[in-house]
């Protein structure tokens, strides 16, 4: 649905092209080549130490921040590689938000100085009213609003798991990233908490492309629209999701998926 | 009656055992708790030291403790409301100047042995500062006389603060780099993912996060400069004048306490008494504010 000269919803956003990540000499993740198409939710699943977190953090050039840590092979965010020669991996990150494992707010700060943090750094710099409008638009969209509006200079850390987990996607979606990386965003929040995560992202996916790394099947099943399964450092396969679920061409994501190991 | 005893009935060797059993458990119990009581007494001992200076202190400070001894100048013996005005000046400028030059090199050699934990230079410098760490305080007072006192030719409060700086960065530095490394990697990565810089990391999120910690460091140093008296014999000199000049000797609570009880006179050694229960009292006050310091970053740190 192409409206007012924005593209169609699916084109690569992030084509991923013969990846390799290093820590030291051991490559954690080997030749993933893959495209992350725009306003869609591409899940990243495999069993634990497969390279999927790795992968993830690849996207943003997180990985190389890592002592020893490299990589090689090509990642083209909007055609422009940004492990081309003089692009600042700062750039590359104020494109690009990031959400982990467990909630990162940090406890030093206030909610609203939380959800503020990565404007800071961007430029032009929002006065402090146009940051006020921001930091709100961003925790409604992360439906965090409502439980937080009256206490915004409460420490991050007053908040519960979920909702620091939330904090941590406005505070990523405040800068308007055009794409949305989540590292096992639900793997340390109780079930009612990570539903409302999983609503979200199937929000947020009207606006930009969104990369999910998930332990978890159903999940990925239930909010991806592909899929991509790494075992041992291997991408073996990356399908729709519905395919993927349904008639895996490898046999080795059939037994995974079918919960014969990992 | 039958010769077999009903099941369930313990044989007579049974009930031998179980009696051992009990007087076994018996004997554990007595030494368990002879033992909690040496120990007990080992901690009270610990203790008594401090216990007695406070009262001794107290016992012959207090009396000679007045207003005057905070607002008077050193004066000649009988000449009567003498004080050490100078030397509680001099002390704070001394403690004012080592934080000055040890807070900015300790805090930065801290956050350069967190960040660079591995490379070589970090490995030498954490070893060095460990070793400065236990140097006898005279050794750095020799230090600074070596460098500030010898070539300009007369001793000064820039020396004094040098040689306490010098006392204070290995401290400033290990706290640092251990409250640094208390700040878990996702914090900094966070920081990163946003698109903060190395530094701006460090700075704003991981620097800040780790500060309540850094501060009570920095006090506990400043608690331990605060007496020091052979860092300052060849460098701050003393000064029985009013001196604000950081280029000449400078009077301090230490010294003068020092030059007053090795003194003949008994009016001077009152005033060592009443300086010796200030000095403590400062060093007491700072060691409840570090303690303060602790526990409000406790209740502000993680919620999990």
């Amino acid at each position: 649905m192409a409206t007012n000269g924005t593209p169609d919803a699916g084109w690569p956003r992030i084509r991923v092209d013969d990846l390799t990540a290093f820590f030291g000499t051991t490559s954690a993740v080997r030749g993933a080549t893959i495209d992350i198409r725009d306003r869609e939710v591409t899940a990243v699943i495999g069993p634990s130490g497969c390279g999927k977190s790795t992968f993830l953090r690849c996207l943003n050039r997180l990985h190389e921040t890592v002592p020893t840590a490299r990589v090689d092979g090509r990642v083209l965010l909007d055609g422009r590689n940004i492990y081309a020669d003089g692009v600042n991996p700062i750039a590359v990150r104020k494109l690009i938000g990031m959400v982990f494992q467990r909630p990162t707010p940090f406890p030093t700060m206030s909610i609203r100085d939380n959800v503020a943090a990565g404007l800071r750094v961007h430029s032009p710099k929002p006065s402090r009213g146009e940051t006020d409008v921001i930091v709100e638009r961003a925790l409604t969209r992360a439906a965090l609003w409502d439980e937080v509006k009256d206490r915004l200079r409460e420490p991050a850390t007053s908040l519960s798991g979920g909702q620091q987990q939330r904090l941590c996607i406005a505070r990523a979606l405040a800068t308007d990233p055009e794409v949305l990386l989540l590292d096992e965003p639900t793997a340390s929040l109780d079930p009612i908490s990570s539903q409302k995560v999983e609503e979200l992202v199937y929000e947020l996916k009207r606006d930009m492309s969104v990369v999910i790394v998930t332990h978890n099947m159903q999940q990925a099943a239930r909010v991806s629209d592909v899929t991509a399964f790494f075992l041992m450092g291997e991408m073996v396969e990356s399908a729709p999701t519905k395919a993927m679920f349904t008639t895996p061409k490898d046999p080795k994501t059939e037994a995974y998926i079918t919960g014969r190991f990992g | 009656m039958t010769s077999v005893s009903p099941p369930g009935r313990p044989t007579l060797r049974q009930l031998a055992v179980a009696e051992r059993t009990v007087s076994t458990i018996t004997r554990r119990r007595m030494v368990s708790a002879f033992m909690a009581m040496v120990i007990a007494l080992t901690a009270i001992i610990t203790t008594l030291p401090l216990l007695f200076i406070l009262w001794h202190l107290a016992r012959e400070g207090a009396s000679s403790l007045s207003v005057d001894f905070f607002t008077q100048m050193p004066k000649p013996v009988g000449e009567g409301n003498a004080g050490m005005a100078n030397a509680i000046v001099g002390t704070l400028i001394l403690l004012g100047t080592a934080c000055l030059i040890g807070l900015p090199i300790g805090i930065g050699a801290g956050l350069y042995l967190a960040d660079f934990k591995r490379t070589r230079l970090a490995t030498i410098v954490r070893f060095l500062a460990d070793v400065l760490n236990g140097m006898p305080s005279i050794v750095l007072g020799i230090f600074a006389w070596e460098f500030l006192v010898k070539p300009l030719g007369h001793f000064s409060a820039w020396a004094g603060g040098v040689a306490l700086a010098a006392m204070m960065i290995p401290m400033i530095t290990r706290t640092t780099e251990e409250m640094v490394r208390l700040v878990p990697t996702s914090l900094r990565e966070a920081a990163l993912a946003l698109g903060y810089s190395r530094a701006r990391t460090a700075l704003a999120v991981v620097l800040r996060t780790a500060m309540a910690g850094i501060v009570t460091g920095v006090l506990v140093a400043v608690a331990r400069i605060a007496g020091e008296t052979a860092p300052l014999l060849f460098t701050a000199f003393g000064n029985t004048f009013w001196s604000l000049d950081l280029t000449q000797p400078i009077a301090a609570l230490p010294l003068q306490i020092f030059a007053y009880a090795i003194s003949p006179y008994d009016e001077w050694h009152r005033l060592a008494w009443a300086g010796a229960l200030v000095l403590i009292s400062v060093v007491f006050i700072i060691s409840i504010l570090a303690r303060f310091a602790t526990r409000s970053s406790r209740s502000g740190g993680h919620g999990d």
